[in-house]
């Protein structure tokens, strides 16, 4: 679970971060009570969405009074902002956040984020923050300092003087850092975060660090033992997703929209990746990812497949399933008997299936039980190739139904 | 032989009593594993398909002299089932667990430090011998006994690549699932080694995808061995849908070494041969023995 800028201020805040005074609103006219009532010499109005790189691309904009913050704040809002962490077009601002402005002497970076390689947590730090961080590390790597976290006793531990040390922080400086690293790193373990990275980390006028910007993410399936995030779950479930992925993810299927005209059903994550390539490789182009997890249903899966039917741009159905112990084959061929029969009368799309693996042959006979129109393919790059064949067609003309007759 | 088991070893099933243990214990017990107990906490005394049940993995251990455990536990609880194991020196702990958290991961992988325990998945399909023994959930039906070793992060595609290794007429020494979580136990590297070291295993095939650094770590691995087997792998995920991210700091580790060219480079490099896609993977492997 990703979260906004203003959340996981509000987060960190609680383990002792020093964040800017701030508030989050949804209109031009409440981000200019917020000026007025924060108070400040000068406002910064800063696009919420989830993507870093958002000052590059006109999403963080100053303001010196109320009335600018309001100006700023009505140039963002209902805008897409792309950036290289986005998909290309961009996500939408929703709503800004409205923050006092931190006169920074400098700007440093930090960040908590797991190595996969060695299995820990690590601890990152740069004297140099900033938005273009990634171009000027990959210049100059050393720049980029890191420690490894050991979990114990439900925090992290770490030699935070060291890393201070290797950023180069003397003195008050390096014990601000020292403390704040400190803070982090049980912020990260404490809250469960998949990430947590500061940036940039601003050294203050006055000596403070505060986080001018914060990424945080949580990881979902550590959820069941947060029940005071549940809250900031429900509106991420809200606020976030396409309604046809969520109504997938409801029905234990992971799904996500793709521009092309086959949509694709497949059980397991790897099996659907391979799919996708040797669909493209075929010269086709999938309408969609899509991995049924093993604890769907029949019926579950067959909402899976109505979301396909229901996608207006696709052209042909690919159905690729290898039955495993966990889900055998004949499953999955009950929900697509299920969904086709609820959709007669709906617009005919061709379905070419490929099946192998736990009673794959039931299946088949399933399929047939139910009146199932398919196209079988004999090998998932058989049917590959047909699925790209039937969406070259001329598009189908609209017929009564996708089940057989004497059904 | 095998790699990881063989046919001394002697399996118990943490959350033995549930229904999926339950379930997927018959089929092993049908494949002809060697299942000698199970381990529920709050249970230990009674039966359950006929095999004893026990409080703690130790007495378990003790009690059945078993040499590997499968870890059927829910995601709640499944980092304290793997922990305990490898306190009780389990040299095998396989896991099938999916959704465990990832900082339960962390602490899993603190507690193998400098132990003799090796770690399977979680979030794993299991190890399976053909012939020997099945410890997961794998689909068996195209499995056969024969000589390639198959390491795989994924597990329907691994049965796919199974039954095409099969129909070319090679079967398998042992296919082993490392899981498809961010942090696991054995890596594709290491089954790398213990395939190379077995006289059983003629050739290799690895199934990754993207995101980590196995595949990369893996072709380290090859490189630095230069096995005499042939090798082949797939990697899935080069037409995967792109996905926001978020801030830099995965740049700064090791999603740097996350896309499918990264891997497929790295590998090719290494001497490994590279599979276009998932459609002839068997047959590839069957040219590469035959020394086509």
């Amino acid at each position: 679970m990703d979260l906004h800028e203003f959340q996981a201020k509000e987060l960190l805040a609680r383990f002792g971060v020093s964040v800017p005074n701030g508030q989050v609103v949804e209109t031009a006219s409440d981000a200019e009570r917020a000026a007025e009532r924060l108070g400040s010499h000068r406002f910064v109005v800063k696009a919420q969405i989830k993507a870093g790189d958002r000052a590059q691309h006109g999403g963080v904009r100053f303001a010196a009074d109320a009335g600018a913050v309001g100006t700023e704040a009505a140039a963002l809002l209902g805008k897409r902002i792309a950036t290289a962490q986005t998909p290309e077009a961009g996500l939408p601002v929703k709503w800004v956040y409205v923050e006092e402005a931190i006169d920074a002497a400098q700007s440093l970076y930090a960040a908590v984020v797991l190595d996969r390689t060695t299995g820990r947590p690590l601890l990152l730090a740069s004297a140099e923050g900033g938005d273009d961080i990634e171009a000027r590390a990959e210049r100059d790597p050393d720049i980029i300092q890191s420690i490894p976290l050991t979990i114990r006793d439900g925090t992290a531990d770490g030699d935070f003087a060291e890393l201070a040390a290797r950023i180069r922080l003397t003195g008050a400086f390096a014990a601000a850092a020292e403390q704040l690293f400190r803070r982090l790193a049980t912020a990260f373990v404490t809250l469960d975060a998949s990430l947590l990275e500061i940036n940039p980390l601003a050294l203050a006028d006055d000596g403070r660090l505060v986080a001018l910007d914060a990424k945080l993410a949580i990881d979902d399936n550590a959820l069941f033992r947060h029940a005071d995030l549940r809250g900031l779950r429900d509106f991420t479930v809200r606020d976030e997703s396409d309604p046809v992925e969520l109504e997938a993810q409801h029905h234990q299927i992971n799904y996500i929209r793709m521009k092309g005209d086959i949509g694709v059903l497949v059980n397991g994550a790897g099996l659907a990746l391979a799919t996708l390539d040797m669909l493209c490789d075929a010269g086709g182009r999938p309408a969609n990812f899509m991995d049924i997890r093993t604890t769907a249903s029949s019926l579950d899966i067959a909402r899976g497949f109505q979301l396909i039917l229901e996608n207006p741009s696709v052209r042909a159905i690919l159905v690729n399933v290898h039955g495993g112990g966990m889900q055998a084959c004949d499953t999955i061929a009950e929900g697509i008997g299920i969904a086709v029969r609820r959709c007669v009368g709906g617009r005919e799309v061709p379905i070419v299936i490929s099946m192998a693996g736990n009673h794959a042959e039931f299946a088949r006979t399933v399929l047939e039980n139910t009146g199932v129109r398919y196209i079988s393919g004999s090998s998932p790059w058989d049917a590959v190739q047909k699925a790209v064949a039937s969406a070259k067609k001329d598009r189908p003309s609209w017929l009564s139904s996708l089940v057989a007759k004497r059904v | 032989m095998a790699i990881l088991v063989g046919r001394e070893t002697r399996v118990i099933v943490q959350g033995l009593t549930g229904r999926a243990a339950t379930f997927h214990v018959g089929r092993m017990l049908d494949y002809g594993t060697r299942i000698v107990g199970g381990v529920t906490p709050g249970k230990g005394g009674s039966r359950h398909l006929d095999l004893p049940v026990f409080d703690t993995v130790a007495e378990a251990v003790r009690e059945t002299g078993a040499n590997a455990s499968l870890v059927f536990v829910p995601p709640t609880r499944a980092a304290e089932a793997m922990i305990e194991a490898i306190g009780a020196g389990v040299p095998l702990v396989v896991c099938v667990t999916e959704r465990v958290p990832l900082l339960d991961m962390v602490r899993v992988r603190q507690g193998l430090d400098g132990t003799r325990t090796r770690l399977v998945g979680p979030n794993s399909q299991g190890v399976l011998a053909p012939r020997i023994a099945q410890l997961g959930v794998m689909s068996t039906a195209s499995a056969a006994k024969g000589g390639v070793g198959i390491a795989s992060r994924s597990a329907s595609l691994t049965s796919e690549i199974v039954a095409q290794v099969t129909r070319a007429g090679l079967g398998q020494s042992t296919t082993v699932g490392i899981g498809g979580d961010p942090v696991h136990g054995l890596t594709l590297a290491e089954c790398v080694e213990l395939f190379v070291e077995d006289d059983d295993t003629k050739g290799i095939i690895l199934v990754g995808e993207i995101g980590g650094s196995d595949e990369e770590q893996a072709a380290e691995t090859i490189a630095r061995l230069r096995p005499a087997k042939p090798i082949v792998a797939l990697v899935a995920g080069r037409h995967a849908p792109k996905l926001r991210r978020m801030g830099h700091a995965g740049a700064f580790t090791t999603e740097r070494a996350g896309s499918a060219a990264h891997k497929i480079d790295a590998l090719r490099a290494a001497g490994v041969q590279i599979a276009p896609n998932a459609r002839q993977v068997g047959e590839m492997m069957r040219d590469a023995l035959a020394g086509v």
